[in-house]
């Protein structure tokens, strides 16, 4: 059994299906990436693991079935973290404040340690500690978010186009860094991207998303040797 | 010359009735993003109740044993009404969130006038109308500012150090996001509103035996609560209370020195768009944003 | 923070179609509209001549306020603005009046344009820094000015003007005598004052609500739209944003403002008292219970306010034996209201009246 599993997944935002019935699944200390273009779901269908859309079908983790769970108790009980498009960073409080918050539902000793964490990852953030979080640049928060995410030590972080406004050099490093957490720390992660070569690069499997529906799923590198794929997301 | 100091010291004194209600208006602030409009009629009702505690025509308690039953059911009412009547509609924009303040405004001070009637009632203070220091400040005012800032020291501390107050401005400022990193959003709100309508009933129980006890006792003073608040920074729980202080003083200078007595509202209302335009973030609204 | 939109409450489908696209009953419903336009209009020509006294009077306070609430429709649901001191230019209206008719012996029927531009101005002013506050801000500042205006109107300062605490005695406004020569010739009745003022109050009502029609339905009308849809892009599509702002607050506060003229010469008094905070609350009780960003609605409004006491009164009677002080529940009655319109029907009676249209439609 996947550590995520997805059965018929159908999403509304109000009258509105989003997604139309779609499976889906993310293994253990794998990263997963889910492509498409604008409208297809991507956002939603990670909107609906963390319970934040109104949802139908099943959304398995770790055996139990999580639609009609409230947010709050999907990411304290299954260590789900979420990094939401435009990073989601709590501006009015500083950088530090920002991932305790990310810790918020673990005991308030243990956490200590995990700063350090997250810092040995996004050294940049150390110098920045004290620095309210809405100063910082796109890059930094985007870190930030995902340095929260760990603070939450999650089994599966769910990523929203990661890169998203930011530099490509500052992508590439971004990216880098997410593989290395997968492999240090085991971290399962379901990435939403647009920039498809880069996403493919660090995932195992992937999914192609067209309007509320998987248009194609596999290995991540058959994906991208896919002529289909290669002409309509890739560009080359 | 001696005028002008005994105008600032019993501006100090009138100041911590704003500080008080500031310190209430910045905690709600805090907690759920808005302002309070009803927050005036709340602590007003919260009295009315303190007062039934402690009257021979209702409980007859002693004063303190009030204070404390009275803090705890406006703590219960203040988050029954998050849940019961703003919770349905988390949603819905600034205007229904608005509308129903005035709503409740409304209604607070209509039961208190039915419930409680329109006659100015006293209301008892555990520190006695002897004067402090002659002719400047009394013994009730010394223990309002004691009582206001050990309750300032309170929400800062809870604010500033623990991670349920962490948690709880979270919640207020970006509820998605903190709903995505496993706070409580609903939770924390309730929890806001309940410590609001507290520190809205301890502001109103020191007002009262100075004002005395009518349902239309907060309105303006209410105002000065909100000029105080936006003069320090709304989201600085000392900023308010410095600002409370500063605009008794004002309104003392002003009054005396400037406009007479009768445009006192009108000094509130120009200050408060004034620091609105001017620098919005108040007083030290900014630093303890970047500090806290 | 939530979002500062106040569209955000209207039902997308209504955004969908043209109007005229729109067909109830195979009738559409730009021309049902019409008629319930014209239908509404012989009501209030019809009313004077059926009703007399008291009853009149009552249905030209109802069109005094629903000019009130009218003002307050077009800042807050057509250019999303909040105002929660609209009891402020009520005020400067009834007062400049009052004291054009007091100081300078000005007739009652001359002092209304001279209100209007008064209140317009006093508007405009008020806009220029509400321009840079933005929702709750906003909210803020008006509800201060709400507060401030009784005390600055008993200022001393002013009082040889004002009347200060005690407020102004008015000249009752008798009907001219053509008027009055008029109707006698073809009812053979001498014209009463009430009659007269409900007819001098529908006149003005019924011109300023087509002014409001038109604006509304203009370019400039679609312009404030845009500019509470979304301030951004109404500024990038060209549109001035500041001007139009500004001129929507001074537009506002110049209807309200014609009706506290009104109420001045209706009520041929006037005192500090009756433009307090609760005022306030009224409009905004008849602007949301009526559908704040519906023309007919503030008609609705205009006459729900004007009957809540009325009901107070009634809940309190049923209850004889309980209640000894029946009028202290008009609060909680308002109150319980606008929960209740929040909470079931935002867009007030007028988005009911749409969604019901919606309902029976056809479209073509």
């Amino acid at each position: 059994m996947a550590l995520l599993e997805i059965k018929g997944l159908k999403a509304y935002y109000g009258q509105i299906e989003a997604l139309h019935g779609f499976d889906l699944s993310l293994e253990e200390g794998e990263i997963t990436a889910v492509l498409g273009a604008n409208g297809a779901g991507k956002t939603t269908t990670l909107r609906a693991i963390c319970g934040m859309v109104k949802s139908a079908g099943s959304i398995t983790v770790e055996g139990e079935n999580v639609v009609g769970m409230s947010t709050e108790a999907i990411v304290a009980k299954h260590k789900i973290a979420h990094v939401p498009e435009g990073c989601g960073t709590f501006v009015r409080v500083s950088q530090e404040e920002n991932l305790r918050l990310g810790a918020v539902t673990r005991r308030y000793r243990e956490i200590e340690k995990d700063y350090e964490r997250v810092y040995h990852y996004f050294p940049r953030l150390k110098e920045r500690r004290n620095q309210q979080a809405g100063t910082l640049s796109g890059g930094e928060q985007q870190m930030l978010a995902v340095g929260r995410a760990l603070m939450l030590r999650p089994k599966i972080m769910l990523l929203d186009e990661p890169s998203f406004g930011l530099a490509p050099i500052i992508t590439e490093e971004l990216f880098r860094i997410l593989g290395q957490i997968n492999r240090d720390e085991g971290v399962s992660m379901l990435v939403v991207e647009q920039n498809a070569n880069l996403a493919l690069a660090i995932s195992k499997n992937a999914y192609l998303l067209e309007t509320g529906n998987v248009a194609m799923t596999g290995p991540a590198d058959q994906i991208m040797d896919d002529e289909q794929v290669r002409k309509s997301y890739l560009g080359y | 010359m001696d005028l002008f100091i005994e105008q600032t010291v019993s501006g100090l004194a009138t100041g911590a009735i704003y500080a008080c209600l500031a310190l209430a208006v910045v905690m709600i602030y805090q907690a759920i993003d808005h302002f309070n409009f009803a927050q005036g009629e709340m602590a007003m009702f919260s009295t009315y109740i303190a007062w039934y505690l402690m009257d021979d025509a209702g409980l007859g308690l002693p004063f303190w044993v009030a204070f404390v039953v009275c803090i705890v059911i406006s703590f219960i009412g203040g988050a029954a009404i998050e849940r019961i009547v703003f919770a349905p509609i988390s949603d819905a924009p600034v205007l229904s969130h608005i509308i129903v303040f005035i709503a409740l405004f409304s209604m607070f001070n209509s039961l208190a006038g039915f419930l409680f009637d329109f006659t100015p009632k006293n209301f008892e203070t555990p520190f006695g109308h002897t004067p402090f220091i002659e002719g400047v400040i009394s013994s009730h005012r010394v223990g309002m500012i004691a009582v206001t800032l050990v309750m300032l020291g309170m929400i800062y501390a809870f604010f500033r150090f623990t991670p349920i107050g962490l948690a709880m401005r979270a919640a207020a400022a970006a509820p998605e996001s903190a709903r995505l990193v496993g706070v409580r959003v609903g939770f924390m709100l309730a929890l806001g509103w309940g410590l609001a309508a507290s520190v809205g009933a301890v502001a109103g129980m020191l007002i009262a035996p100075i004002t005395f006890l009518t349902p239309d006792m907060m309105l303006g003073t209410l105002l000065y609560g909100f000029a105080g608040a936006v003069v320090g920074g709304l989201t600085s729980p000392l900023g308010a209370v410095i600002g409370g202080f500063m605009v008794g003083i004002l309104e003392n200078w002003m009054g005396t020195f400037v406009v007479g007595s009768q445009l006192k509202l009108t000094v509130a209302l120009v200050l408060i768009i004034v620091v609105l335009l001017v620098k919005p973030a108040g007083l030290l609204g900014r630093v303890v944003v970047k500090r806290v | 923070m939530a979002s500062t939109q106040t569209s955000g409450t209207v039902p997308a489908f209504l955004n969908q179609n043209p109007k005229d696209r729109i067909f109830v009953l195979g009738v559409p419903l730009p021309l049902l509209e019409r008629v319930g336009l014209y239908a509404l209009l012989a009501a209030v020509v019809v009313l004077p001549m059926v009703y007399d006294g008291y009853d009149i009077y009552e249905f030209g306070k109802i069109l005094m306020y629903m000019l009130a609430v009218l003002g307050l429709n077009l800042l807050t649901g057509f250019n999303g603005q909040f105002s929660l001191g609209h009891s402020a230019f009520f005020a400067v209206g009834a007062y400049s009046t009052a004291i054009m008719m007091e100081q300078l012996g000005m007739p009652y029927w001359t002092t209304i344009i001279p209100a209007a531009i008064v209140c317009f101005v006093a508007g405009f002013l008020f806009g220029l820094p509400a321009l840079r506050l933005d929702g709750l801000f906003l909210a803020l500042a008006t509800f201060a000015l709400a507060i401030a205006t009784p005390q600055l109107l008993k200022y001393d300062g002013i009082a040889h003007l004002t009347g200060g605490v005690q407020g102004i005695v008015l000249d009752t406004p008798y009907p001219p005598v053509w008027v009055d020569s008029i109707v006698q010739s073809i009812t053979g009745e001498e014209l009463s004052v009430d009659r007269w003022k409900y007819m001098f109050t529908a006149f003005v009502a019924v011109i300023m609500f087509a002014g409001a029609w038109n604006l509304v339905h203009s370019r400039t009308g679609r312009a404030l739209i845009a500019i509470r849809d979304n301030p951004l892009s109404a500024k990038t599509m060209g549109i001035n944003t500041s001007i139009f702002k500004s001129a929507a607050f001074g537009v506002s506060a110049m209807y309200t403002g014609v009706a506290g003229s009104l109420f001045a010469i209706m009520d041929e008094y006037l005192a500090p008292e009756s433009f307090t905070f609760a005022e306030a609350i009224k409009f905004l009780v008849g602007g949301v219970v009526g559908g704040i960003a519906s023309l007919f609605g503030a008609i609705f409004g205009g006459w729900f306010v004007l009957e809540i006491p009325n009901f107070a009164d009634l809940v309190a009677t049923s209850l004889e034996n309980y209640i000894n002080n029946p009028q202290g529940l008009t609060g909680l009655i308002y109150g319980l209201f606008l929960i209740f319109t929040v909470y079931v029907m935002p867009m007030g009676a007028a988005g009911l009246a749409q969604i019901l249209v919606h309902r029976i439609s056809t479209k073509r």
